[in-house]
């Protein structure tokens, strides 16, 4: 085994370094392009609401409250979704929503860090105390969705999910009161 | 070497000591998780909640620190070629840091600080648990003090010298952790800790999440610096032949001090408390951090190739068949490249604007971390160790192969483990569940990737058993050393070199405008607009 000074020159050495610089700089701007492209395009943002509410009172009145949880269908025809993560569960435990149509989910936790994901969707958000995590989708197939709770909660935060119900437009018939529950299957 | 083997030993052997603990550990959490342990009734979420917690907390703070601290204190004298500066201090350090150790792991066992390694509040564990990862960070500083005071030592004994890459690259990442730690540092002293004593009952638990996110980022290269450094320093020679660039080493390594700091939102992407806006200024500089890691590839590749075409390699590819993949620490390089490149490339998803919500706290993200950090970086850390032991114990491996079948596991286990997991986590498998109902029928389909990762687990746990007899026999191997160079030569060594390659004054102020510019809102609007305070929420 020789160690002889391999010969390469300085210059050729700066020259390779140089090139390489530039592909690094090809990829990175490729990269961050793809990722402003899509946001920008199809609007794909992070939930970042930024909304306070207070943890200690959210369900004493207001938003959160219980008579409000679940989902709601506006005058406007706007479908609104409202649950509360809490230590072990989400309440309530199943909510309806139409598919093809534009949908907000807005969650708020009265006690500990809690997040969540909708499983074969792209929903997913934290849910930080203090703050209202809101996330707006549309759902594309009927089918009963698991919304598990992502985020450690305490010892009981594997039995911590909920069901999305998602239903064809026809089916989804809000009551007088404006509200849609799960259907019994 | 000069008088330092015992202490080096000393933190080695506490590292490994934790990893193998905690490598059993994460084979039987993953038994608990398949459908093998389902439905079995024991273990309790308790038992398995305090096991992840203790794995965490081994694996990515005990078996790092020590390492890095080991590992800095053999930099520091082989490198400078002088004896460590206040090695009394290190002493004390390590003794501060052991004591740490048992702080924090004694309430674990106790079922008292189950709140997994992130603790976030409003959860909060035992007073101990805390201020004992309190110590074993102090024990850290002391050691940035001891890597700083050696450098400047060296650089007053040769002046306009520059200062070995291998010492540069380990105060980069001194500097580094002294910037890291201080996130974690504010929200350990100034809310978790009064929280867990009793002295505060409630706790802003989104300012607590953007101060873990200050240090959550940087720390992960804090583990990784070592294997890079292994990377610059010596895989070329012991590869048989020279490190391409010695200017292009210290530019990664600083450009890892200046934007491994301002990315730590990019955890946050999912959170309710930042607007888009600070998100997306932290994805930006996120894709920065991809640049030292690209020019690491490029230099240590060109090394290589060096050291190929030395051995007679002809061709384009050529070299890569004359490497000598039989000496442990090549084929370590060869099998961590692998690992990084699908790790990275999921990094890239994971830091993806958009696409991270299709990822966030799945098991994606599992698979992301432990084939980057339990692949990439722990199989750097196992070549170290492989390099170095012999020069600490004066003695020599028989035979290599126990060493090659060992690094071989440890890959093989990596992939099997993660790809799968990958995959759950596209599918929607959520992270940090002690059990899962497998008579869901979404649920249920997972179940055969779930065997095959708890198969991978148990090759690493092999490999984490065959690599702790490695080392253990040969503090009784019969062989004495050879004597021969650790460090590489640079096909150029530098001369001069210009003093921001040689120091971290300008970039501790780049650093600091980084820091401002991309956490300075994002911390004040707490201040500015305290978010409602939750109750605390205590585990003990």
């Amino acid at each position: 085994m020789t160690d002889r000074p391999p010969e390469i020159h300085e210059q050729r050495i700066l020259g390779t370094e140089l090139l390489w610089a530039v592909g690094v700089g090809v990829l990175v701007a490729a990269t961050l392009s793809v990722v402003v492209f899509t946001a920008l395009s199809r609007d794909i943002n992070p939930p970042s609401n930024v909304e306070r509410i207070d943890p200690k009172t959210l369900h004493l009145s207001g938003e959160f409250a219980e008579h409000n949880l679940g989902t709601t269908v506006g005058p406007d025809g706007r479908v609104t979704a409202r649950m509360i993560a809490t230590q072990f569960m989400f309440v309530p435990r199943c909510i309806a929503v139409p598919s093809g149509r534009a949908v907000t989910l807005r969650f708020a936790s009265p006690d500990v860090i809690h997040g969540l994901l909708i499983t074969r969707t792209n929903v997913n958000t934290m849910v930080v105390p203090g703050f209202v995590a809101q996330v707006h989708t549309e759902f594309t197939r009927d089918e009963d969705l698991l919304m598990p709770c992502h985020e450690y909660c305490g010892l009981g935060h594997s039995e911590m999910w909920a069901t999305v119900q998602v239903m064809p437009d026809d089916r989804f018939k809000p009551g007088p009161d404006g509200r849609v529950s799960c259907a019994q299957r | 070497m000069r008088n330092v083997e015992r202490l080096c030993l000393a933190h080695f052997w506490v590292a490994f000591a934790a990893f193998l603990v905690a490598s059993l550990l994460g084979a039987w959490q993953m038994w608990v998780r398949s459908p093998l342990g389902a439905n079995i009734g024991t273990p309790t979420p308790g038992h398995y909640f305090m096991s992840v917690t203790a794995h965490g907390v081994s694996m990515a703070y005990v078996l790092t620190t020590f390492f890095i601290m080991g590992f800095g204190y053999f930099v520091a004298v082989t490198s400078l070629g002088r004896p460590l500066p206040g090695k009394v201090w290190a002493w004390i350090a390590f003794w501060m840091a052991i004591v740490g150790v048992v702080m924090v792991l004694i309430p674990i066992i106790m079922g008292q600080a189950s709140v997994l390694f992130t603790f976030y509040p409003p959860l909060t564990a035992s007073p101990w648990f805390y201020i004992g990862l309190v110590l074993v960070v102090v024990g850290s500083w002391v050691w940035c003090i001891l890597m700083f005071v050696a450098m400047r030592e060296w650089k007053r004994e040769n002046p306009g010298q520059p200062v070995p890459l291998a010492m540069f690259a380990t105060v980069a990442n001194a500097v580094m952790w002294l910037w890291t730690t201080v996130g974690v540092a504010a929200e350990l002293l100034f809310q978790v800790i009064p929280a867990s004593l009793g002295i505060v009952q409630t706790i802003d638990a989104g300012l607590a999440r953007t101060l873990f996110s200050w240090t959550l980022h940087a720390i992960v290269y804090f583990w990784l610096i070592p294997a890079y450094i292994a990377l610059y320093t010596m895989i070329p020679r012991a590869a048989g032949g020279r490190l391409y660039s010695d200017t292009m080493g210290r530019l990664t390594f600083i450009l890892f001090l200046v934007y491994s700091l301002p990315v730590g939102m990019h955890h946050l992407m999912m959170d309710p408390e930042h607007g888009n806006g600070w998100k997306f200024i932290q994805m930006l500089l996120t894709v920065f951090v991809s640049v030292p890691t690209l020019l690491t590839i490029f230099t240590i590749m060109a090394s290589l190739e060096i050291a190929g075409r030395l051995r007679g390699g002809r061709g384009v590819f050529g070299w890569i068949a004359k490497l000598p993949w039989e000496r442990p620490a090549v084929l370590a390089t060869g099998l961590a490249f692998v690992m990084l490149g699908f790790g990275g490339f999921g990094g890239l998803i994971n830091m993806g604007y958009g696409m991270n919500a299709m990822v966030h706290n799945t098991s994606w993200v599992t698979a992301h971390f432990h084939l980057i950090f339990g692949g990439s970086v722990v199989i750097m850390y196992f070549a170290i160790a492989y390099e170095i032991w012999p020069r600490l114990t004066g003695r020599e491996h028989a035979s290599p192969a126990p060493l090659r079948w060992q690094l071989w596991l440890w890959f093989i286990g990596m992939m099997v483990m993660t790809l799968p997991w990958h995959l759950l986590g596209l599918q929607g498998q959520w992270r940090r569940v002690a059990n899962f109902n497998y008579a869901d029928p979404i649920i249920a389909a997972w179940g055969p990737w779930v065997l095959v990762s708890f198969f991978g687990g148990l090759v690493l746990l092999a490999s984490a058993l065959l690599f702790v007899r490695n080392l253990a026999v040969l503090h009784r191997s019969p062989l004495p050393v050879a004597q021969r160079p650790l460090y590489a030569l640079a096909v150029h060594p530098p001369h001069r070199v210009p003093a921001a390659l040689n120091g971290f004054g300008l970039w501790n102020v780049l650093v600091l405008v980084l820091m401002l510019l991309a956490y300075g809102y994002p911390i004040a609007q707490f201040v500015i607009e305290p978010s409602p305070a939750a109750m605390v929420h205590r585990m003990h």
